[in-house]
């Protein structure tokens, strides 16, 4: 079934008049099924970010249509809006960035259910408990509860991230990047716990990454952009096996993560 | 004999919770024409190490207890600030991670590189290639000659033009390759890359590999080049260094050391890399977490998170034993794991 599908979607920029327009996305369609999850690869400045940006309806389109379960992004009147994001959450690239310093973990994971009451209201006792309950989901503590983001390591960091965008008990994550301010052997527990969190909580992803290992990993079919525009689109093993476009021929060639695997295998 | 090697060094840092032993005894030799890459997670002790190469970590906080840093055969432990100035940017060139930040946005590029060209030049007059006697506007029209020319080498197109512009004119990519012209400029025979790549998209970041291979083989440079990614070191360097802790804990020819790792922390940071081959759930991530350098285990440092460790592991630190030519680790375990 499809949840997300985005249409014929434009995006342009006007930074000042005099300078003209950055056409940020050209002709963007994409579907995404519940259950699946996208990687979705590019360089800098294709359009990623943004593609992610105009389907959390934190920007509108210029044109074009993204629907999520039918329901029309730009048509959706404001309370509406607010129920639907219960169910889109985003996880950000650099958890040092995207955690406020001043807050406890308490605080910072019982965000979201405090910003929600109305749609679902809760007592602060068993709201304490659902922190409790999420803390444990990606692997933290009671005795974090009352921790600051400065006393965590990165991992961890994005493990508080995790948790908060898991609070609303959403049906998809945007991972932006969620693993590349991360080391290798961090990395690889991060990714086997959205594994396994996707399995779990029946969860739908769009992943976005530059690192093409981390989304042959992760992905089930791969979509490649390349300044605003979607190049190609694939099952993940036959993108990587046999690319159909020069760009992602040339992207997939260069991935430093090939040259490992031809060396290990010699 | 080797260019740079570096002997049992030991730095540690004060800080208010007590010392804490940042490097822990590092051997490392570095020939011309190799690209050595030194290789671990972040806080492992390679940029440090890279640092006391161009002898830029302040002390204190930093004390070198012992050791050894011989380049060309002097010990630049033994140097100071006035010939150690002289020696960086001519013998010793260095480039950094971001490119944005280490270029001052208020100057055009090839005023920035001419500078770098003049202090090289002070030092090593062939470097303008003019006499000693040469007024000083003679030099400075040969050092904006040499920007031009550097511009060009490392593949930027119009460089008569492009010499003129800002940092801000220039792409990520484009502003590394003026990075790596800057630092190349006063003709060093050492180039220290601290994660040069990895604020670039992937393929930029071949290009400039490919470039720093190029330039190697051109000029006869050495290169010690620090990431933390496994994929840049196969994809560029010659040799690595493998630390872990402040220790290195293997060393050796790229090739043999990633087809046949022979200590357990290089085959557990291997394992852990997304690669094409591994179905889900097959990525093996590294359990516990890295030792408190204030009060390290008393053996081996990976000992705590060894999946092989047994109880003569905690009597001191191993040493890095030859295991085959060219490839060394620091396991009293190796005898045992037969490749």
């Amino acid at each position: 079934m499809t949840l997300l599908a985005v249409d014929k979607v434009r995006k342009v920029y006007r930074p000042r008049k005099r300078d003209g327009e950055v056409v940020a996305l050209d002709d963007v369609s994409l579907a995404l099924d519940a259950g699946e999850c996208l990687g979705l690869v590019g360089e800098s400045g294709s359009g990623k970010s943004t593609l992610a940006r105009l389907i959390l309806a934190l920007e509108a389109p210029t044109s074009g249509t993204i629907s999520y379960r039918g329901n029309e992004l730009t048509t959706l009147p404001a309370a509406d809006l607010l129920r639907l994001r219960e169910k889109m959450q985003i996880v950000f690239q650099d958890p040092y960035a995207s955690l406020n310093p001043r807050m406890t973990v308490q605080d910072i994971v019982a965000e979201p259910l405090v910003i929600h009451e109305r749609n679902r209201p809760m007592s602060a006792r068993a709201r304490r408990d659902r922190v409790v309950d999420l803390l444990a989901t990606v692997g933290l503590k009671r005795e974090h509860l009352w921790r600051f983001p400065h006393e965590f390591s990165g991992g961890q960091r994005q493990r508080i991230c995790i948790a908060r965008a898991l609070a609303l008990e959403p049906e998809f994550l945007i991972l932006d990047e969620p693993t590349s301010a991360l080391d290798v052997s961090v990395q690889a527990q991060v990714l086997n716990m959205l594994q396994d969190l996707q399995q779990r909580l029946k969860l739908t992803y769009l992943f976005i990454s530059h690192d093409l290992g981390v989304i042959r990993y992760m992905a089930d079919r791969v979509t490649v952009m390349q300044h605003g525009r979607i190049v190609e689109t694939g099952a993940t093993e036959a993108v990587f096996r046999a690319p159909q476009t020069d760009y992602a021929k040339g992207l997939i060639a260069a991935s430093a993560g090939s040259d490992l695997d031809v060396i290990a295998s010699a | 004999m080797a260019l740079l090697e570096i002997r049992d060094l030991h730095l540690s840092m004060r800080s208010y919770d007590g010392e804490a032993h940042v490097l822990n005894g590092i051997d490392l030799a570095l020939e011309r024409g190799q690209i050595r890459g030194l290789v671990g997670e972040t806080g492992c002790g390679k940029s440090l190490t890279g640092l006391s190469v161009s002898r830029l970590v302040a002390t204190p906080p930093g004390h070198y207890a012992r050791g050894e840093i011989l380049f060309d055969g002097r010990n630049l432990m033994t140097l100071d600030d006035r010939a150690m100035r002289k020696l960086r940017g001519t013998r010793i060139g260095m480039i950094f991670q971001d490119p944005t930040t280490n270029l001052n946005p208020a100057f055009r590029v090839g005023e920035q590189m001419i500078d770098v060209a003049l202090h090289a030049a002070a030092a090593d007059v062939d470097v303008l290639g003019l006499g000693a006697t040469a007024s000083r506007r003679d030099k400075r029209v040969a050092a904006h000659r040499l920007a031009v020319e550097m511009l060009r080498k490392v593949g930027i197109r119009d460089p008569e033009q492009r010499v003129d512009d800002y940092p801000h004119q220039f792409s990520g990519g484009m502003r590394q390759r003026v990075l790596i012209a800057m630092a190349l400029i006063g003709r060093p025979d050492l180039l220290i890359a601290d994660e040069p790549t990895t604020a670039l998209d992937v393929t930029v970041q071949a290009q400039i590999l490919k470039l720093i291979r190029e330039l190697v083989a051109e000029l006869d440079l050495a290169v010690l080049l620090i990431t933390h990614n496994l994929g840049v070191v196969a994809q560029v360097c010659s040799h690595v260094s493998v630390m872990y802790a402040g220790n290195i804990v293997e060393d050796g020819e790229v090739a043999s050391v990633f087809r046949v790792p022979r200590h357990p922390y290089t085959t557990a940071l291997l394992g852990a890399v997304p690669r094409a081959h591994l179905g889900r759930g097959e990525l093996r991530g590294l359990a516990g977490v890295v030792p408190d350098l204030i009060k390290p285990p008393p053996g081996c440092r990976f000992e705590p998170r060894c999946p092989l460790a047994i109880e003569a592991c905690t009597a001191g630190r191993p040493p890095l034993m030859l295991i085959e030519t060219g490839h060394s680790a620091a396991c009293i375990r190796v005898a045992e794991r037969a490749p």
